[in-house]
Formats: structure tokens, sequence, C-alpha cells
């Protein structure tokens, strides 16, 4: 009870109730139950449309951790989003059986390259519990090898963002690969089922948006539980002045470690929710400029905030959306004006802004 | 000369004399806190260090003095860990081999140190800074899950008094005064609980009653703790030393009182004669 | 001498057709006996008149008609000329029918020319015609080649007249000479010989090779493993070349990049946009060149370069003045403000030139290469561009360290402070950098117009090398830089025939890492306490 009075004060927890009963309830009865002719019905794309910035808000959130409160502005974390979603992808792939259009067990793109058995590397992918595992595990353990030694030679900084910009790219190529086993150029689609759920179904996607509302809000509170302890400011103090820290008799390694990994960890499970909702995974998803662009959403959020993140991945991705659909032309230009605002002008993002005009 | 028969990083405990020496723990048994012997650092062919020996014996207030570039904060680096030695030997105690630790073990293991700069962290308030700098368990689990206890926010509003902070607690100390952040480096030091407190340039940028305070705490930490003060200003120097190291392009020039040391010629030829 | 050598050639050619060619000789052409054609083209390449090699070559060529009396003529532009004595004859053009020529006769025709010019009293001729047979000799060539063998003088000529005479042999019934003509091969460095040999010992379907004397099969192994050393020799100069070919291009994308990091702390995301700017301008010169002065356009690209400078230049300026000077010292903002810059540099490229690669042509001067040894043929592009990267790095270096600007850019490098307070006027030195940066970036991007496609995603293909370039060599080193540039290049290289280019490019990634870990600062650091804090 006092620790849950630490997190958050009395509105604070009152906002996440109604988020929790919105998402929880409301929006699973709209998309379900309210008739289609209402105009309170939310049709399947919607919630799949929302589900979408609910993932992209995990991964903003986790970003925000690692960036804003220690520092290390992470160029791989489309790499840890997307390897979540292709360990929960070859379950999919699993799950859609002799349902494919060459009616083999093995997944299309297989059948296409004239394997006859699973690599090695699928094992156990038929197992959903297996897979949950995987999609902590693979982004986790990538994370711990590769920051190891990073944060070992005390690679900080923008060099730190470079190397992890390298890694993505060339996992990237790796993807893009078929040999590797993972569809090559076209990643994996055409799910059909997700614990004996059909993927299209309206109530799966009702039931994937509420999971991903739940584990938002979760991953919020275990950062703003890190944020809040001596942890934290041991973080951010890291962040500051390293050289202090350590002369303080603190060793900044297990430190930047710990939050290297758990962001990580919470880009595997976003991209796991994300692709059973969006029904597709491909390499193209590791694109550096992935990457760069959940960097961009905390920046507009407001760094060094954790709610931030969450708000400017939504406001980027729906403008995105918007933009998307009515002018593509523009949308690169406006994106590109938007990274040089926002380090230009709103250092603090949209939470400075909220601040300076509620002290005014 | 002492002798050295255990490593800090060795298992076994061997006798030296009459007692036990037990890696991972300070032994100043021997009196003596900090011992150098033969260190050398070059920096592309430029040779910071040049064979230096030192030693501070335990309860010591040692100053060190030198003109520019003579290798001070190289020194302070070689003991602090942050810069490894080319060759030499560098204990704390009898039991720390300082060139085989990283910095965090070395602060861990009872140095402290204050930065020519003042390096405070500037984001987070007066009352956090030296809680982070409190003695406790440092470690990551440590850390997420430990609670302030009473102890310790006494033991911290108790050095808030000692460098009369109290009053600028919840302030962020990117906002203090200059002097005052040199002024919350030493209390996060004494936070630290050192046995030896290595300060560079402690007074710069102080007040000439902010400097004569400092002195007066200098002193009455001496006995207790070893401290090593580097510092260009001479008047404070002479007001706090008892004995005093000149080093000069890496090496110790002169040792002694500080009027030996004004009465050495060579000392004088440095910096006066040039 | 001369008159002795030829009179002793003469005799021994004794044995072909001595009488001057008549009509009558070629009458088999016209018609549609194509053996008859075959004997007849054989015949005349067995012969040493200068006629022989004439109606030879006009049939290759497809310049032979015959008339409907019978003679055949051969067509010299407007004028026609009698095939056989070479006087000139006035025919009815219409009244011609081409004398058809098949494929068969094709391959007969270019070993007759070749074999005739065997005897060419021209070294130069010889060596051609020796060339050309040893890429297929047919057994009927045997006689001719031996005698050409005894005859010549030249080593070089002789020894590829041998190894083709030897590659004929290779069938031959008589097991020794097998042997023999497999240990001839040996010498050989051709990949061609080496499939021939290889063919002989295979083993078929059947689990049966075609050689089945194991004395000749152990020859023709050792002549194998010969061949492959010498063959692998002139790989691994071709890959060292490469390499340095893509280290050149790393360094000229990696060389603004080190400069502005150094000197400004600014990490340049839209680098390689500056690359894509300078090719697009190579492309626009050209596209100039080709409408106004059409009849210049192999000399575009020397006019490209101050073009693609100057653009590129001035977009660095404008960025400089507009964005990049608020982000000094605060290498993580500038990389995302200079990464949402390059998105729209690259959308603004879609939108004038459209989204599709276009075409940039290498002038003629460049087309084509240089055969060193033989397999191993260094492309013209390639070695204009190590040259010209050479020389950029050349004035980069010069104004670096021979100019005020340069004076000016190391001083603000080491130390921006104290610059300034001694009068260095230091925004304007860093514009001017950045811009000078940018162009160089500019110019990098001329040479990759040549070597590669140019569309709007060019520079981003290129920005995660250049970075690792930067990385490894160290910030604002230009010996960092050039070292990183090579090494990685041809480290590249050597790998991708191994692993492929992808897990290359993972490998090198690895060794990076590994090699931060032992010098954080890259490979030429500035030491000492000023890196710290």
């Amino acid at each position: 009870m006092d620790m849950l009075k630490k997190l958050y004060g009395p509105t604070g927890w009152a906002a996440i109730l109604v988020a929790l009963v919105v998402m929880l309830v409301m929006v699973p009865v709209m998309a379900l139950l309210v008739p289609k002719t209402s105009a309170f019905h939310l049709s399947a794309y919607t919630v799949t449309l929302f589900g979408k910035y609910l993932c992209y808000g995990i991964v903003a959130l986790a970003m925000g951790l690692a960036w804003g409160y220690g520092g290390i502005l992470s160029l791989g974390h489309g790499l840890f989003f997307s390897l979540g979603g292709y360990m929960f992808g070859m379950y999919l792939m699993r799950m859609i059986g002799g349902l494919g259009q060459y009616g083999s067990n093995l997944p299309d793109f297989m059948v296409f390259l004239d394997w006859k058995t699973y690599p090695w590397w699928w094992w156990g992918t038929d197992h959903l519990a297996y897979v949950l595992l995987m999609v902590v595990l693979v982004p986790g353990v990538l994370a711990f090898v590769f920051g190891w030694f990073a944060f070992r030679s005390r690679i900080k900084g923008v060099y730190f963002s470079i190397i992890t910009q390298a890694l993505t790219y060339a996992a990237m190529l790796l993807f893009f690969r078929n040999e590797t086993g993972f569809g090559g150029n076209n990643g994996f689609t055409d799910f059909k089922f997700i614990a004996g759920f059909p993927v299209a179904a309206a109530s799966t996607r009702a039931g994937l948006f509420a999971i991903t509302g739940l584990v938002l809000i979760v991953a919020l509170l275990a950062c703003r539980f890190i944020v809040l302890s001596k942890f934290g400011r041991v973080l951010t103090a890291i962040r500051d002045a390293e050289t202090r820290v350590m002369f303080c008799g603190y060793n900044p390694l297990p430190y930047k470690l710990a939050v290297w990994v758990f962001s990580a960890v919470l880009c595997g499970i976003a991209g796991a929710l994300y692709v059973p909702q969006v029904g597709i995974i491909n390499p193209s998803e590791m694109s550096p400029a992935n990457s760069i662009e959940i960097a961009i959403w905390a920046a507009v959020g407001g760094r060094g905030t954790l709610l931030g993140p969450i708000i400017g991945a939504g406001i980027v991705n729906a403008a995105k959306s918007w933009f998307t659909m009515s002018f593509p032309e523009y949308w690169l230009y406006l994106l590109g004006l938007i990274f040089v605002l926002v380090t230009l002008f709103l250092p603090q993002g949209v939470m400075g802004l909220l601040n300076r005009w509620k002290r005014t | 000369m002492m002798s050295i028969s255990a490593t800090a990083n060795s298992e076994e405990r061997s006798i030296s004399g009459a007692h036990v020496l037990i890696p991972g723990e300070l032994d100043l048994s021997h009196g003596v806190a900090l011992y150098l012997d033969a260190i050398n650092v070059s920096f592309d062919g430029f040779k910071a260090i040049n064979n230096l020996s030192l030693t501070i014996d335990a309860g010591e207030l040692r100053c060190i003095i030198g003109p520019n570039g003579a290798g001070k904060t190289t020194m302070m680096d070689v003991i602090t860990g942050k810069t490894r030695p080319d060759s030499g030997t560098a204990f704390f105690g009898q039991t720390f081999d300082l060139t085989r630790m990283r910095e965090a073990q070395i602060a861990h293991a009872g140095i402290g140190r204050k930065f020519q700069k003042p390096t405070v962290f500037e984001q987070h308030s007066v009352f956090d800074n030296l809680e982070l700098a409190l003695k406790a368990d440092k470690s990551i689990w440590g850390s997420l899950f430990s609670r302030r206890n009473h102890e310790q926010t006494e033991r911290i509003e108790e050095l808030m008094e000692l460098i009369r902070l109290q009053d600028f607690c919840h302030r962020p100390a990117g906002l203090l005064a200059h002097g005052q952040k040199q002024w919350l480096e030493i209390g996060m030091l004494l936070a630290q609980e050192p046995k030896l407190l290595l300060l560079d340039e402690p007074v710069a940028g102080m007040t000439d009653e902010e400097t004569e305070r400092t002195a007066e705490l200098f002193i009455s930490l001496a006995g207790k703790h070893s401290l090593v003060v580097v510092e260009h200003d001479m008047e404070f120097v002479n007001s706090i030393a008892r004995k005093v190291t000149v080093l000069h392009e890496g090496s110790v020039l002169a040792e002694g009182s500080m009027s030996e040391v004004q009465n050495d010629a060579r000392v004088i030829e440095v910096y006066l004669g040039r | 001498m001369r008159a002795l050598r030829v009179i002793f050639y003469c005799c021994l050619l004794y044995a072909l057709p001595a009488h001057a060619l008549t009509q009558a000789d070629l009458a088999p052409l016209v018609g549609d006996d194509f053996d008859a054609k075959l004997t007849l083209v054989d015949k005349l390449g067995e012969s040493d008149d200068k006629a022989a090699k004439t109606v030879l070559q006009a049939l290759s060529d497809g310049n032979l008609s015959a008339s409907s009396s019978g003679q055949v003529v051969l067509s010299q532009g407007d004028t026609y000329v009698d095939a056989a004595t070479g006087a000139p004859v006035t025919v009815n053009a219409a009244d011609l029918q081409d004398v058809v020529v098949n494929n068969r006769m094709h391959r007969h025709l270019d070993s007759a020319l070749a074999g005739l010019s065997l005897f060419d009293a021209d070294a130069k001729i010889r060596l051609a015609a020796a060339q050309q047979l040893a890429g297929h000799a047919d057994a009927e060539f045997l006689p001719v080649i031996v005698k050409a063998v005894k005859r010549e003088q030249d080593p070089k000529i002789k020894k590829l007249l041998l190894q083709s005479q030897a590659m004929i042999l290779l069938d031959s019934t008589d097991a020794a000479q097998r042997k023999e003509a497999a240990q001839i091969l040996g010498g050989s460095d051709s990949p061609k010989v080496r499939a021939s040999l290889a063919e002989r010992i295979d083993k078929n379907a059947q689990g049966s090779a075609i050689e089945t004397d194991p004395a000749v099969r152990q020859a023709i192994v050792k002549a194998i493993a010969k061949i492959d050393s010498s063959m692998a020799m002139a790989e691994y100069l071709a890959r060292i070349f490469s390499g340095i070919s893509l280290g050149s291009v790393l360094m000229l994308a990696a060389l603004g990049l080190a400069i502005t990091y150094g000197l400004m702390g600014v990490i340049n995301m839209a680098h390689g946009e500056f690359l894509m700017i300078g090719a697009y301008a190579t492309y626009a010169v050209q596209g100039v060149f080709r409408h106004f002065f059409p009849v210049q356009l192999d000399w575009y690209l020397p006019a490209a370069l101050p073009v693609a400078f100057i653009v590129t230049f001035l977009v660095g300026v404008i960025l400089e003045r507009s964005v990049i000077r608020w982000l000094y010292g605060r290498p993580l903002e500038s990389l995302l403000a200079t990464w949402g810059l390059s998105l729209i540099l690259i959308q603004a490229v879609r939108t004038i030139f459209g989204p599709q690669n276009v075409e940039v042509a290498n002038p003629g001067w460049m087309s084509g290469g240089w055969e060193v040894i033989p397999n191993l043929i260094l492309p013209y592009n390639r070695m204009v561009i190590i040259g010209f990267s050479l020389g950029v790095l050349l004035i980069v270096w010069l104004i670096l360290t021979r100019t005020r600007l340069g004076l000016f850019v190391r001083g603000v490098t080491q130390n921006r402070k104290m610059a300034d307070c001694l009068g260095v006027p230091t925004s304007r030195v860093d514009t001017l950098t950045f811009g000078f940066g940018a162009g160089i970036a500019g110019l990098g991007g001329v040479a990759l117009s040549q070597i590669g496609n140019v569309g709007p995603e060019l520079g981003q293909s290129y920005i995660v090398d250049s970075f690792m370039v930067v990385v490894l060599g160290g910030v604002g080193q230009l010996a960092g830089t050039v070292a990183g540039g090579f090494g990685l290049g041809i480290v590249n290289k050597f790998l991708e025939p191994w692993i492929g280019a992808v897990l290359a490019k993972i490998i090198v990634l690895i060794f990076i890492i590994a090699f931060i870990q032992k010098r954080p600062q890259g490979m030429f650091a500035m030491k000492g306490r000023t890196v710290d804090n």
C-alpha cells in the first residue's frame, strides 16, 4: 500500500483506473456488443489501429526510460521490437498448419525454398509458452551480450547510438536473406490462429487490444517504480556525471546494462503484441529509420518523463496515419520537420509545454 | 620499506610479521595508508609521471604542490583507477593493489576523490546528492529495493549542517554557487566515509571565509582520515600543511615541512627560475 | 636476313596451294553446298596467299557477294572488286546476292583467319591470332599450329601456341602425348584450360572419367594445382584492388563526416544525402551536356566536379546556418535533427527527380580496363576513382595543414573557447568547414555516380559504413579516416567471397566492437587529459 502511494498520487491512480476501464471494458464492449449501425461501434480496423499505437507506446516508454533517464540513446530498439515480433511470428506461422497455399505443414516460404523440415531454431515454436519465453529471452540476451561489451569499454553517447544502428542494420541484412529461415523479404504473414482463436476475428482483435493496454499500464508502473527508486536516481546521476558516480563507489556497468536490457525486453514484448494485430512482420521493420523514429516519439512527448514518450508515440503515429492517407507525398517532409523543430525548439517535448502552460 | 606478502587478488592468507592480512579488508596496521613506488605513466611518448614514489601515512594530512603539468592530477588518476600506470606498484593499505582495481572498487575500498572542477549531480537535489554518496549497498538490487532508514536520514542532515547547505536541502545542485558546489562535493566525499581523501584544488572559487572553514575542517579530519590535498593557494597550504611534497615533471622534487620546502634551492628554481 | 627467312618460310609452306587465287577456286562459295564451302574455307586457311586472307576476312565480315553469272565480288563501300584478283569490276548491285555463311562456317572462318595470322610478319598480329586460337582450337588446326610452333621465335606467342597444341593433344590416343600435354598446360593461367582439364578427370554419373590412364590423371591433377596457384595470385590481387576501391569510396564518404564531428561535435546523419546530391548534380550536368554539347559528352564528368562541389557546399552552408549551428556540442540532438534534414532532402530529390533511379553513364574514356596479368583486369572507372579520392585527400590535407582556414579548424577542434578568445571567427570557421565537408561529400557523390545506381536512397546505404569508418579511425583524425576507410574496404572484400556480403558486414561490425574494447577512442585518438569529461 505504501509503495502504491509512492508511485502515483490519487489523481494519477484515478487516471490509470480510467485508462484501464476504457481499454479493458469499454473498447471490447464497443467493438463486440454495440451493433454495427450504432455511432458508438468500433470497427475491427479502428481497434487494430489503436492497438498498434499502444504497442508503439510501449516501445516509446522503453526508449524514454533508457534515453531520458539513462542517457542511452539506442538506435537498436527497432531491432528488439522486430525480434520479439519475429519470435511470436514463428508461433503464428506454426499455427497456420496445413492451411497454407501449398497445403504443406511447413510455411509457404520454406516449401518455396524446397526445405523438407524445420531448421533447428524453429524448435519448440509451436508451443505458446516456449515462444512467450523466447519473446523475452531473445531480445534480452542479445541486449545483454551487446550491452555488456559496449558498456564495459565505456562506449557511450553518440558512439553507442552509432554502434547500435550498425547492429540493427546488420540484423536487417541478415533477415532479408532467405537462408536465415525467416521468410526473407516477405517475412511472415497470412496468420490464421492464435492460441486457437482466429486471428482476424473481431473478438480476438479486441482481446489483443485489451492485453496490449494492460501490458502498457503494467510497464508504465514498473518504469515508474524504477525511476523513483534509488536505482533511478543513480541512473540519472550516471547520465549526468558518470565519473563522479564511479568515485562514489557505484559500478555504472550493471546499472546501464540492467536498464538497457529491461528496455530491450519491453520492446520485444511490444513487438510480439504488434505482429498478431498488424498481421505481418518483415525485415523492413528493422531498418535504421524505424529505430530513429522511436527516438523522435520520445523526444516529441518529452524526455525525462514516462508519460511523455507514450503520448509522443500517439501524436506522431496518428499524424503519420492521417498524412500517409491524405497527403502521402508530404509525410516525409513533415516527419523531417518534426525532427528538426522538436530538437531545436521543444527540448522538453509536449510534456514540457504542458508544464509551462500549467505554471502560467 | 614495507614488505608486500599478499595482493588484494590472491585468495591465500599469508603471515607477515605478527598479524594476518585479509584480502578485501583495509589494513593500516603498518601505519601506511598509500604506497606508490616507481610509477610511470606516458601519453604518446610524453611522460606525465616519471618514476614517482610516495608514501602517505595513516591519518596524515599531506599537501602536494607543483607547477602546471607536474603530474598532480595524473597521480590522482592513477590512485583512483582512472588511469592505469605503465609500470610501478600502488597499494592502499597493505591489501589493495590499486593497479588491478576498477574505479568503483577503489571508491568502495575507501578512497574518495574530489575533482578539480566541482562535479556534483546537477539535476539532483542536495539531499539526493548526499544520499547517493552515502556508504550503503551500491549494487543494483540494493538500490532498487532498499529504503532509506532513519539513521541514514540523520547522517545526511548532519552532513548538510556541516557543509552549511541545510537551507538548500531540495535545491538542484546545478543551481548552487561555485563555492557551495565545492562544499557539497566535500560533503559527498565525507558521506562515503573514506579512509583516504584525495582533494584536487578544494578551495578554488571559495571566499576567504569559506577557505578558512575548509582549512579547519581538514585539520579536524586528519587523524581519523588520511588526506592528500593538491592546491595552488600557498596561503591555504601554509595554514594546514604539516608535510608538503613538491612534484615536478612527474616525480618528487622535494618533501618536508613548508619552510624546508620553501628554502629548497631546486624548488625555488622550478618556481622562480624560469 | 629477312629475305632468307621469308624463303625459309616459303619452303616450309610448300604443301599449300602455290598458285594465285582464281574465280574458279571460289566457285563453291556460290550456292548452298555448305560442305563444299567449308572445304574451301579450310583450304584457304592453309594458303599463304594474301588474297586468300582478304577473301576469308570479307566472308567473315559479310562483304562477299556473288553475281548471277557466278562471279564472286567484294564490296568496298559503293564499289566492287574481283574477290580473287582484286581488280575493280562493275556489276549491277541489284543483280548481286550475298554469300551465305552459317554458324559452323563462322567457327571455321575464325580459326582459319587466326591460322593465317599465325604466319604474319607482325608479331602483334601473331600474338592476337595465338590468343584467339588458345580459346577454341579444334583438332583440324593441329598441323597449322605445329608448323607455327616450329617457326615461332617470340617466347610468349610460342607458349600460347604450345598450350593450344597441348589442348588438342589432350584428346590424343597416345597416353604419353596426353601426359606431356597436361604438363604443358600446367603453365597456363586460364580458367578455361583449368575447366577442360578438370572435365577429363571428373567422374560422370556412371562413375567413370574421360581420362583413365593413372599417369596422365596424375599429370592433370598436378597441372590443375599449378593453374590454381597462379589463378589464386590473380584473385588475391584483384581482391586487394576492389578492397582499395571500396575503401577509397568509404574514405571519401567519411572524410567530411570526421572533420565536422571533430570540429563541432555534431553528428551529421544527413551527410549521406550530400553524397546523393553530388551524384544528382552529376546527373544534371550530364543532362545539360547531352542537350547542348552532345559532341563533348565524354567530358561532362570534369565539368560535374565543380558543380557538385558548389551545390553541396551551398546546401551545407544553408543547413549549418539554419539548423546545425544551434546544436553544437549536443551530438545526440544533432543526430536526430540531421536525420530529419536527411528525410527532407531525400523527399525533395524524389519530388524533383522522381523516386526512380536515374541513369548516369560512364564516359567512353572510363569504360574498359587494364589487364595487368591474365585473369586480372582492373576497370578504368575504379582506377580513376581511386586516383580521384587520393587527389581529394591530398587537397583536404593541404587545406588543413597549409592554409589559414586549416589552422583555424585545427585550433577550434582542439579548444573552441581558447580559439574564440584569440579572435578566431569560430562561427565563420564552422560554417565554412561544414560547407567544405559537404562539398567533399559532393565530390564523393560524383565518384559514386560512376560505379553504382543513383537514386534518392543512395546516401542511406553509405551512412552506416561511413560512421563505422569514423568510429574505427578516431574522430577528427585525417590519418584515422584514411586507415579506417581502406582497412574496412579491404577486410570487407576479403571476407565476402568466403562468407557472403551480409555475414562479412556482421563480422566487420563484431570486429569493430572488439576493437573499441581495446581502443575506445579509435585508431588515431588524441590522448591525455583533454579527452575526458
